[in-house]
């Protein structure tokens, strides 16, 4: 290094250093390897002991231990489920709710801009507002705007939280996520070129045909996106689940995150955390890969057909 | 190589519908009927965020009557009550936010530079890793995060904040500015380059000058991003660092018995995001997407 220094040093011609610009890359590389990299290191290194806060100086090494208590469990699996049901249900609702809204903001009518800001705004909310705003205001029983709607309709107030727990979590998180996927399906069809529906309309294509042979093939990129980050964002979900039912009744709405946070915030338990926190990556990749697969094969098929 | 991609434009939708029915009336009829499902369902997404903002201007009486109180005197007590604890809040998130885009950008524009005009073979393979670290989830991380920022002394401070949303937003960034930057025309680089303009000219000179729009796009999404961040702030912050989503976090208990005084509180929260967001709406889609979808 000194010897490559002084060697620009003496040809006056060469005083311009001219490094190479793959440099510049290496700041943001190391700092996201100092940030991600180690600490998830850490955290394998920290699951294969017994390791609480309440006594740190203890730590025996138990190999495995932590998973196969964490994994053998019911308790444990019923996270698991919890977690692969809310983010389920949240793609599910988000992503048929957010194609009709794309669909139907791909017209022409007046107050059309509007129309989509006010669609899109719930996604720009912060999720522990989202969970204070909707636990009380909306969902309370005695109070609830829900429950007096459902009562001036004839029915019985409904304690949306304690009877409807996942289901009500999935609505809040639904809520902020349909405009993500409405905003960028809507996109997607912007980019269609307008003569391929005119010429399968002049082949005589109805709209079903056209929706399933033009507009789905072209979405499929869309749809790709929308799927892979959602579902990498939805197994994240904590605000929501900490700020309205904190993980309960019981552990009907405890995800993943939640868990981990009681484990290791609540209980002290780092080993097992840092174990859950092993699963919840391997989750999250394996959940993200067999996502992008069922994709790209089922977007094939669609452009096969 | 480097082709500019058509870009959507999002004011003018295609008209799909027209050519079909030869029925003018009944095209009609059906277009008012999917405008009025469209009106309707906007209302209804809208509607938590509006009846929030209606109960912060009740008084706590008719924030919870029932039947619900549409029309009222709007009263501005709710907003000074909350706003003496907002304000240390409100610093805190705005130092966070702010420090940490400026962090992300200090660190993540001139990677994109570099992986934009002077791509090489492992170009791709880093774009692709660091996006990957996106997929890494919170959780695997906070533990060891939480025992070492508490032995630097980094737990509850702003520092810390800024280094942990500054790891959620570098890959945004590295990879928005990447894909702004390979829309500038080669040829331009190449002139300079003739020219005899050294890297750091091509950096300063036209690199960033011209991905300007990009830039501030990719800027608020990611203050949104880092304002609206729950999960680092409660397991790394408690009081003296405690951004907005703590003090909103706070709510969920005892203080959430006071709905008006909460909306507002709620109300002070969104709103500064809702205009940025609002403001950014034609660029979001891009920076949402990691620039798959424009």
């Amino acid at each position: 290094m000194t010897v490559r220094v002084s060697n620009v040093a003496r040809k006056p011609a060469e005083r311009r250093l001219r490094f190479t610009p793959g440099v510049l890359v290496w700041p943001a590389l190391g700092f996201l390897i100092l940030t991600t990299q180690i600490p998830f290191l850490l955290t394998i290194y920290y699951s294969l002991f017994r390791y609480s806060l309440v006594d740190p100086l203890r730590r025996p090494f138990i190999g495995l231990n932590n998973y196969a208590s964490l994994l053998s469990d019911p308790a444990n699996l019923r996270v698991i489920l919890n977690t692969l049901v809310l983010t389920g249900g949240t793609l599910i609702i988000t992503v048929g709710l957010g194609a009709c809204l794309a669909l139907l903001l791909n017209r022409r009518f007046p107050g059309r801009s509007l129309v989509r800001t006010l669609l899109m705004s719930s996604f720009l909310v912060m999720p522990v507002v989202t969970a204070v705003v909707w636990k009380n205001m909306l969902m309370n029983p005695v109070f609830g705007f829900l429950s007096w709607l459902v009562t001036t309709m004839g029915g019985q107030p409904v304690d949306w939280l304690a009877r409807y727990p996942m289901a009500s979590i999935i609505t809040m998180v639904s809520w902020e996520w349909t405009p993500f996927a409405m905003l960028i399906l809507l996109t997607g069809l912007q980019s269609l070129p307008e003569d391929q529906l005119e010429a399968a309309r002049l082949d005589g294509a109805n709209a079903a045909q056209e929706f399933r042979h033009i507009v789905l093939p072209h979405w499929s990129r869309a749809l790709e996106v929308v799927i892979l980050l959602e579902t990498i964002a939805v197994l994240q979900v904590y605000g929501e689940i900490y700020a309205s039912t904190s993980g309960g009744p019981g552990d009907a709405t405890t995800n993943l995150p939640y868990f981990i946070y009681q484990k290791a915030f609540a209980e002290y338990s780092i080993g097992v955390a840092s174990a859950a926190g092993v699963i919840a990556v391997i989750l999250t990749n394996i959940l993200a890969i067999f996502m992008l697969r069922l994709i790209s094969r089922g977007s094939q098929e669609g452009a096969s057909a | 190589m480097i082709a500019t991609p058509p870009v959507a434009r999002p004011t003018e939708p295609p008209r799909l519908r027209r050519a079909r029915s030869a029925d003018p009336i009944g095209l009609r009829l059906r277009n008012a009927l999917l405008s009025l499902i469209t009106y309707l369902l906007a209302f209804a997404f809208f509607f938590p965020l509006l009846w929030m903002l209606l109960a912060a201007f009740k008084t706590e009486a008719q924030a919870f009557a029932v039947p619900p109180v549409f029309s009222f005197t709007p009263i501005f007590d709710n907003f000074a009550r909350a706003l003496h604890s907002y304000w240390p809040a409100l610093r805190n998130s705005l130092v966070a936010a702010i420090g940490s885009t400026l962090l992300a950008f200090t660190l993540g524009l001139p990677a994109a530079f570099a992986l934009a005009v002077y791509p090489t073979r492992r170009s791709r393979a880093m774009l692709t890793w660091m996006l990957s670290t996106k997929m890494m989830p919170a959780v695997g991380v906070i533990v060891p995060l939480f025992l070492l920022f508490r032995d630097l002394h980094l737990l509850d401070t702003l520092p810390g904040l800024i280094i942990m949303y500054t790891t959620m937003n570098l890959p945004l960034v590295v990879w928005m500015m990447n894909s702004y930057m390979s829309d500038i025309p080669h040829a331009i680089f190449e002139a300079a380059q003739v020219d005899g303009a050294t890297t750091a000219q091509e950096f300063f000179g036209i690199a960033l000058p011209l991905s300007v729009p990009g830039i501030s796009a990719t800027a608020l999404l990611a203050i949104i991003f880092a304002w609206n961040e729950v999960f680092f702030a409660l397991n790394l912050t408690s009081s003296d660092a405690a951004p907005l989503s703590v003090f909103i976090g706070s709510f969920k208990t005892s203080e959430g018995l006071f709905w008006a005084q909460m909306s507002a509180a709620a109300t002070l929260t969104v709103l500064p995001v809702l205009i940025f967001g609002w403001v950014a709406q034609r660029q979001l889609v891009r920076g949402l997407s990691f620039g798959a979808v424009k």
